[in-house]
């Protein structure tokens, strides 16, 4: 049987919030960035990346 | 930890971006361009005159700003590659953060293919690969299932691959059909312009390119992802 003292416990537990905290972030920052090149619908945007929304098979037109 | 996901992010998502570049301009920008001759010389005849999409109030407008083709199209969509590159690397690594497991190269791969079922699979099994001049009206709409198609994959994968009761495990793979089951959005065919081998030879090398495009990004991101890290002075 292991003891783990509170303090460890807690410490363990508050690495895993800030894990879970940071991938959380990434995913929705990523998906910020995967928004804007493939599906945001300024014309300006559209035309820029016309050819890798294309590609990528994002809906384009 | 920050530092290792956006490092992570940066050279595994730049690099996998440069070689999908590399691949778009060598296989399917030759092909776009090939259906922008189509969509421009459309008859008069047909039921879509040519730029009529243009006119759509979801549909952006042809007639805007666009860059001029050759080096400066090129680099705009070396930009849009790179940033789509970046931003499924952000994707991938938080996913894997949010798991919470080491990783290597062999496991980025798997989650490479997790990727490539989400974001090319699922949604081309309703929404095929579209060249210039296949699609008209209904463009939110069809952006709303592509986002809602791999939202519903990835957490149905997530649900079937991590989740240990067998009644969840089927839950996901239920999530996973469930856009299939609902049917895409999909755009009246009708006779349009372009030869239908030039549509398929599109599809099979935008998938082939994706799928690639994955397969390094995934396994790029196990590679780097354990490199680009402190040691944990909690981690004991």
């Amino acid at each position: 049987m292991t003891f783990l003292s509170a303090n460890t416990v807690n410490h363990v537990a508050q690495a895993a919030t800030v894990r879970m905290l940071a991938g959380a972030l990434a995913i929705l920052f990523g998906t910020f960035l995967v928004l804007g090149a493939g599906f945001a619908q300024p014309s300006a945007v559209h035309n820029a990346a016309h050819d890798a929304r294309h590609a990528f098979s994002f809906p384009c037109h | 930890m920050f530092r290792q996901i956006v490092l992570t992010a940066l050279v595994a998502g730049g690099l996998a971006g440069a070689i999908a570049f590399g691949a778009h301009t060598l296989k399917a920008v030759p092909l776009i361009a090939q259906a922008e001759v189509y969509e421009k010389a459309t008859p008069a005849s047909s039921p879509t005159p040519p730029h009529a999409h243009a006119q759509a109030a979801d549909t952006p407008a042809h007639d805007a700003w666009e860059p001029e083709d050759g080096i400066e199209r090129a680099l705009y969509t070396l930009l849009a590659d790179l940033v789509t590159g970046i931003g499924f690397a952000f994707v991938l690594v938080g996913a894997i953060q949010v798991r919470g497991r080491a990783i290597d190269a062999t496991q980025g791969l798997m989650w490479g293919l997790a990727g490539f079922a989400t974001f090319s699979a699922a949604p081309a099994l309703g929404l095929p690969p579209e060249l210039p001049g296949m699609a008209g009206d209904g463009l939110v709409e069809r952006q709303i299932w592509w986002l809602a198609t791999a939202f519903a994959t990835a957490a149905g994968l997530g649900l079937f691959a991590f989740a240990a009761p067998l009644p969840l495990k089927v839950a996901g793979v239920a999530l996973a059909l469930l856009p299939h089951v609902i049917g895409a959005p999909v755009h009246p065919a009708e006779a349009g312009p372009l030869p239908a081998a030039l549509a398929a030879e599109f599809a099979a090398v935008s998938l082939v390119t994706a799928g690639m495009f994955w397969a390094v990004l995934g396994g790029l991101t196990g590679y780097f992802l354990p490199r680009f890290a402190r040691p944990q002075p909690l981690a004991d």
